[in-house]
């Protein structure tokens, strides 16, 4: 890697780290650009890894594997820029089959349906059944709790979870935490854990070696990205503070509909696009909300995540895909290394 | 302007909203009362307009949601709770008791608002 790559990786983790102006330009430019992007945790230390050698003969090794995370499929939604969501989330599913590794399972980031409606939980499981992944777990958005406290979307998808649908699996040495933070929301407040899931989450946790790498995911950001339009979770500060000792922390969230992460210490978190529709930068608009852009616009602010598992590194490397074309906004260098291009936007 | 004037331009604008409110709102119940006044509140933007809504007893409230995301009407107090409402539904309430009466959306909990009954 030349000095000056290594300089701009170094310079975009700082901005990420820092709360000024600086992140929030970066992270706006970055929500729009539609980028891939690949970021690995190895040890706390975050760097940029190739983005080749990800879907190249890297993966599939000994024990590597990877998932894809999807998002905010809001099956139902027929206004304003997507009046066919079922489309487009057959694309992302048809990425995914596309793909030259096959991911070990799909992670849902809830908001399945626009209305909690039967017809609309049908559609969405009809239209994931042609997804090469048969196994695939679930977290509600708050779109999926809509008429009856959930109960519909925990017959349907959260068997065999606890409360309101939290659960949590190893797979491969890594433990996958699914949390709700959608139901029973307090007048004035953001997302919310609750009591009774945090002190399960505290237990779920205990015992666990601090070299197992932890991957929480949840609908509503367990970082609070935008207060004023309820973008974070009240009581996430708990939540992170039972993952603090561990070496390697992923969190993956939904709910934004756009890309943002942040990489604190030893946790990054990561926000996924939708596959339903796109919503505005944080501050940019009277309010979040469906976001009306062109129809050739869509499909590269639309798209699935995709997440590298490492084995020998330990670390993670996620890569979000628009869509549309996959890898025109991803930059490299001749030795593969990539960065995020810093003046997209 | 003399002062006079000033006062009457003052009492004509609340006569002539009342009377908008009035004429631009069907009935919401069957048994209506033709006495019986309403009042609206519009759900824009993830917000409730007015916020704060000052109405006399036996006022019928209705809101109406005109975002395109589907938004919810509940007390705070367990007074009231509408169904899920998208886009250009309604929920109507009426207020027998004087009281303040704060409510939000359980949906998207930062938008909130109040009712003061008089």
């Amino acid at each position: 890697m030349t000095d000056k790559k290594q300089s701009l990786i170094d310079q975009n983790l700082q901005d990420l780290n820092n709360d000024g102006v600086d992140r929030r330009g970066f992270l706006k430019c970055m929500a729009w650009a539609g980028t891939g992007l690949v970021w690995t945790m190895s040890g706390g230390i975050p760097g940029s890894r190739a983005f080749a050698k990800v879907y190249g003969k890297d993966s599939g090794n000994g024990g590597d594997f990877s998932f894809v995370q999807i998002s905010d499929s809001h099956i139902g939604f027929n206004k304003p820029a997507n009046p066919d969501v079922i489309a487009t989330l057959q694309t992302a599913i048809n990425k995914i089959n596309a793909m030259p590794h096959k991911p070990d399972f799909i992670i849902h980031t809830g908001d399945l349906s626009q209305l909690s409606k039967p017809s609309e939980f049908d559609t969405l499981e009809q239209t994931l059944k042609g997804a090469s992944a048969k196994q695939i777990y679930f977290v509600p958005g708050e779109h999926d709790m809509l008429t009856d406290n959930g109960e519909q979307y925990l017959q349907r998808f959260g068997k065999g979870t606890k409360g309101a649908g939290w659960y949590s699996f190893d797979h491969q040495g890594v433990h996958f935490v699914g949390l709700v933070n959608v139901a029973n929301l307090k007048a004035g407040g953001m997302g919310s854990l609750g009591h009774e899931q945090l002190q399960w989450l505290e237990d779920d946790l205990k015992g666990r070696s601090a070299s197992s790498p932890i991957v929480l995911f949840a609908h509503i950001p367990l970082w609070t990205i935008y207060p004023d339009w309820g973008w974070g979770t009240d009581d996430s500060e708990q939540a992170l503070s039972y993952v603090k000792r561990f070496g390697s922390v992923t969190v993956l969230n939904g709910h934004i509909h756009q890309i943002m992460q942040k990489i604190e210490g030893k946790v990054s978190f990561h926000t996924a696009m939708s596959t339903a529709f796109p919503q505005p930068a944080p501050g940019t608009a009277p309010s979040a909300g469906p976001m009306k852009v062109s129809a050739d616009q869509l499909q590269r602010v639309l798209g699935i995540t995709d997440v590298n598992y490492l084995v020998s590194g330990r670390s993670l490397a996620i890569v979000d895909s628009p869509l549309g074309d996959p890898v025109s906004s991803v930059s490299g260098n001749g030795r593969g290394l990539v960065v995020v291009d810093p003046v997209v936007g | 302007m003399t002062t006079k004037n000033v006062w009457i331009a003052g009492l004509a604008v609340p006569v002539m909203i009342a009377m908008l409110l009035l004429a631009g709102s069907p009935s919401v119940t069957a048994n209506d009362q033709p006495s019986a006044a309403n009042a609206e509140v519009k759900i824009d933007n993830f917000s409730f307009g007015p916020q704060t809504l000052t109405v006399s007893v036996g006022t019928t409230v209705v809101w109406t949601n005109r975002d395109d995301i589907p938004h919810t009407v509940v007390s705070t107090d367990g007074v009231f709770k509408s169904k899920v409402r998208d886009t250009d539904e309604k929920f109507s309430y009426t207020f027998t008791k004087a009281g303040t009466y704060p409510y939000f959306c359980s949906v998207h909990p930062k938008m909130t608002g109040k009712v003061v009954v008089q």
